[in-house]
């Protein structure tokens, strides 16, 4: 059988996040930290069909390697995400996004009353993973955890 | 190893931990005089950015009684607080006059947060709604005297499990022993967090969930009791309604073990009625004395090992 036409040309060097969720690209880029004005080319691919998700989105930067703490991110909105980094047009490492063990700093836990929301104090929020499948953070200050869907919910509520 | 050691939550002690503090606080019972010097040119510094006074009192006297000096924040209305200083600022300093830090507030990591900035050990006298280890370490420490052990007993939680800071630092505090069975008393509304039931499920600890007090009162050989607090129902009426059955009276002790202890880490207003007081069940008094011992034996290991 003939493969499918590719909706984007291949990368030379670069990276190549597979298995995102539908929808989900542009919060992952951000969670990246790519904006589009760092000079990478980046394709994105959104809501293709994928015989795992069903429908899924696909992102290609080229020129940029990330390193594993980089990626470990992606899996907050993304667990079943795999970074693919490519050399000379040919796929040299192939790893799964990982939730980090620890998170600091980007998420902001959900109780009102936790020290880490005092506007007047120099804390960084943290949480540490409790469970990976269902992802699950638990706040290292007061013990509220984040689900999936907060997680979600907060980095795709980002401007 | 408790020696240079903060102490913020339950869930960072080990059942050593607790039995290390429990056999000081037999041998500081047994001969008071023999540690009334051993602190002495220490200094513990009192942060209560909330009401207490049990528990302010107690660490004090646990302090003076071992030699040691206290400092004290004082009333946060009259301290550099209200002019709008931070926790963090206010721990740094206090870090560079004492020996100990011993804190309470109404934020919850409050005390986790003071332990990360200051370099002197912090003990946390209660944050949030979660964490108030030290009044765990004495009521265990009730229990113990009382009963010769914690292993095997049946023990009965009521109230306000749900936000119940001493509550719930006593439910995750049993897990630590082999008890035998844990009955967990209260209103609907006023359930464990999902969380505590996960903590208890992982420990092995057989418990049920129940609403009434008579359903398992037989059963008991502990029985903490806790103060249901009105601000926790968004409808008045509502906590109008359950209260009475949250209320221990000679009634509702019918069928009770001869020797059931009745514990709550105090101030009551009447969720005990003053009937109680004069039954041998009562214990809450007991459990109120014995803070002191149990804080100095917990400050005695903190700072001099």
């Amino acid at each position: 059988m003939a493969e499918k036409p590719l909706l984007v040309a291949k990368i030379r060097n670069g990276t190549i996040i597979d298995h995102i969720p539908a929808g989900r690209a542009l919060s992952i880029l951000r969670l990246m930290g790519i904006t589009g004005k760092e000079g990478f080319t980046v394709a994105i691919v959104m809501n293709v069909e994928s015989r795992k998700l069903g429908r899924k989105d696909i992102i290609k930067v080229e020129g940029l390697e990330l390193r594993p703490e980089d990626t470990d991110k992606i899996a907050l909105l993304a667990p079943m995400a795999t970074i693919n980094v490519v050399k000379d047009y040919a796929v040299v490492e192939k790893r799964k996004a990982v939730p980090p063990k620890i998170v600091e700093g980007f998420l902001r836990c959900k109780n009102p009353n936790c020290i880490t929301n005092q506007k007047n104090e120099p804390v960084k929020p943290r949480f540490i993973t409790a469970s990976y499948d269902p992802l699950k953070l638990v706040c290292d200050y007061c013990s509220l955890a984040l689900t999936f869907d907060d997680i979600a919910r907060q980095l795709e509520s980002r401007p | 190893m408790l020696r240079g050691r903060d102490i913020i939550s339950v869930n960072d002690l080990s059942r050593h931990d607790f039995e290390e503090i429990f056999r000081m606080a037999d041998e500081i019972l047994e001969a008071p005089d023999r540690w009334s010097s051993i602190l002495r040119s220490k200094i513990m510094a009192t942060a209560f950015f909330e009401p207490s006074t049990r528990t302010r009192l107690s660490f004090q006297t646990a302090m003076l009684r071992l030699g040691g000096e206290v400092i004290d924040l004082g009333e946060v209305e009259k301290s550099s607080i209200a002019k709008g200083e931070n926790l963090s600022d206010t721990i740094r300093m206090l870090d560079s006059y004492a020996d100990v830090i011993v804190i309470r507030h109404r934020l919850e990591g409050a005390a986790k947060l003071a332990a990360e900035i200051a370099e002197k050990p912090v003990i946390n006298a209660g944050d949030g709604s979660r964490n108030h280890p030290t009044q765990a370490m004495i009521d265990l420490y009730t229990i113990r005297r009382l009963h010769g052990r914690i292993d095997g007993l049946t023990i009965g939680v009521l109230g306000d499990l749900k936000y119940g800071r001493a509550t719930n630092s006593f439910i995750a505090a049993l897990t630590r022993f082999r008890i035998g069975k844990l009955y967990l008393i209260s209103p609907p509304q006023l359930r464990v967090r999902d969380d505590t039931r996960e903590l208890l499920v992982e420990a092995g600890i057989e418990f049920r969930e129940v609403e009434r007090l008579e359903e398992v009162v037989e059963d008991l050989d502990v029985l903490y009791a806790s103060r249901i607090q009105k601000e926790r129902f968004p409808d008045p009426s509502e906590y109008e309604m359950v209260r009475g059955s949250y209320v221990i009276t000679g009634e509702s002790l019918r069928g009770a073990k001869k020797n059931l202890v009745i514990l709550h880490p105090l101030p009551r207003v009447d969720e005990i009625s003053f009937e109680v007081d004069s039954t041998p069940y009562a214990k809450y008094f007991e459990q109120a004395a014995l803070g002191v011992p149990v804080r100095m034996a917990l400050l005695k290991l903190i700072l001099v090992g």
